[in-house]
């Protein structure tokens, strides 16, 4: 490879000097997550379901032994066939962290999808799958800074156990929820949300109310509330949504190093 | 064993090319980062090696070009569980760049970063003797933005996050660091075949 080598136009970066990338994400140092707990499959028990929206329930489950979680954490789930065959698939975690040795996790029932379709068609109660988890501290959110959440159709889940973390601790550390649901009918958690929460609904909405998709205009009013500190924003649902959602949220001045995101697929 | 009552899983074909864990994602490409897509063109991506080698360098974008193309022919797997057979990407193998910066024999990890800040870590030794590349196509077409574009690196043979996007350079060191994903409980080096997904695997 000498003629690169001899056409040296680089000699300026013949020093050590560190080199510091444009952006820097905000690892959260502050945030740990157990590495012991996480790499061990354990067995999680069906307690109940309960129906959220006609594609969508949520899986109660019995975890003995389940370290605890910080909102917007996920897992990873297991089911094994008859012949030794597993599918296994991330879920967020719905459920407060406050919950010990249960967790919820909020599952849509995606067309033709394998554990999905298993869990909206044949689990009952009683059932066992396998679990290991918490997963991934990035997009965890343990209550201490001001939290803009932006979340589509399933989206909503991990932003769920954090508003229900903020509730149960009674935190008052500002928090906003902007969810986008296609119609009323299925907007998940419907009945929990309180005056925190903003519903966008991009094909049918209820009478009086817009229809359309999340726009510059929603984010602009939470932006300009500018709580101390600022906001750190957690955007989760479809790759589409959350291409959507974070150029947004960067359009209209959100530190691009204070977006967190989680995708769906 | 611990049989999911009930679950038999889709039809399937064993495809010997499939680590365990992992599904066919078909014509699928799931997109997987946790940070804002950068705006980043052809024209502002730079790519750096420094740390341990004789001679540290950058490349710009026809700088890079002009090294010797290669090809990558086959398949890519996601932690996530998904993976994708007989993908093709075109770029530069990475060995075209250590002929220029030469490895000290003290190196023996890397810190692949990103433009967008995101770190990842990797031995050495799976960066040489042609199985990593610098990408910048995809199925004879430029590397989508989403995807690392307009350059990624590629590490086909570890799960994908090991791949950085939007590569913006390569640190060699004489020890381990772990990188972003690492930092938050992914395993340090990711081998599929071994199920190395998280620390402690
Ligand atoms: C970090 C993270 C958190 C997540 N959290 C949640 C959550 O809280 N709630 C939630 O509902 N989802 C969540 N997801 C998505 C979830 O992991 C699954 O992708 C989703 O449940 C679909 O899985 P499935 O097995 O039902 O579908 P899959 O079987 O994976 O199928 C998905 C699609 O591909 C098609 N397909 C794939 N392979 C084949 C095949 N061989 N033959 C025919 N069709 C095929 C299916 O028809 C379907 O349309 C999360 C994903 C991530 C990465």
């Amino acid at each position: 490879m000498a003629p690169q080598t001899a056409d040296a136009p680089q000699a300026a970066d013949a020093s050590h000097t560190p080199f510091t990338p444009p952006t820097r994400f905000a690892v959260p140092g502050r945030i740990a997550v157990s590495n012991r707990a996480a790499a061990r499959w354990r067995t999680a028990t069906l307690t109940e379901i309960r129906r959220e929206t006609p594609r969508v329930s949520t899986f109660r489950f019995a975890v003995p032994g389940w370290a605890g979680h910080l909102p917007g954490q996920h897992l990873m789930l297991r089911l094994t066939a008859g012949d030794g065959y597993t599918a296994q698939r991330h879920y967020s975690l719905a459920s407060p962290a406050d919950d010990a040795g249960h967790i919820e996790l909020t599952l849509d029932h995606v067309e033709g999808g394998e554990v999905s379709g298993w869990f909206h068609t044949e689990a009952r109660p009683g059932d066992e799958v396998e679990v290991r988890g918490p997963l991934s501290g990035f997009f965890a959110w343990p209550g201490d800074r001001p939290a803009l959440l932006i979340g589509a159709g399933s989206g909503v889940v991990p932003l769920m156990s954090m508003l229900r973390h903020h509730r149960l601790r009674a935190l008052d550390v500002p928090l906003r929820l902007l969810v986008s649901a296609r119609g009323p009918e299925e907007l998940i958690y419907a009945a929990e949300y309180g005056a925190e929460t903003t519903a966008v609904f991009t094909r049918r909405a209820p009478e009086g109310a817009p229809v359309g998709r999340l726009s510059a205009a929603h984010v602009a009013p939470v932006l300009a509330e500018r709580p101390p500190g600022g906001w750190e924003a957690y955007v989760c649902g479809s790759n589409a949504f959350a291409e959507h959602a974070s150029r947004l949220l960067v359009a209209a001045g959100q530190p691009v190093d204070r977006v967190r995101i989680e995708r769906f697929g | 064993m611990n049989v999911t009552r009930g679950f038999t899983g889709r039809p399937r074909v064993h495809h010997p090319g499939l680590p365990p864990g992992q599904y066919d994602a078909g014509d699928d490409w799931p997109v997987l980062s946790a940070e804002v897509t950068p705006d980043l063109t052809p024209a502002d991506w730079t790519f750096r090696i420094d740390g341990l080698v004789a001679e540290p360098r950058s490349w710009d974008w026809d700088e890079a070009h002009a090294l010797p193309a290669s090809v990558y022919e086959g398949d890519i797997h996601c932690v996530t569980s998904w993976s994708k057979f007989g993908v093709r990407f075109g770029g530069v193998s990475l060995d075209a760049f250590w002929d220029v910066v030469r490895p000290d024999a003290s190196a023996t990890h890397v810190v692949a970063y990103s433009h967008s800040g995101y770190t990842t870590n990797l031995p050495l030794a799976d960066l040489t003797g042609g199985r990593a590349w610098i990408a910048w196509e995809y199925d004879g077409r430029p590397l989508p933005a989403e995807h690392g574009g307009p350059a990624r690196l590629l590490v086909p043979h570890l799960y994908f996050w090991k791949s950085a996007k939007w590569i913006a350079g390569l640190r060699l060191l004489d020890h381990d660091e772990p990188g972003f994903w690492e930092q938050n409980g992914y395993h340090a080096r990711g081998n599929p075949w071994e199920e190395q997904r998280y620390s402690g695997d």
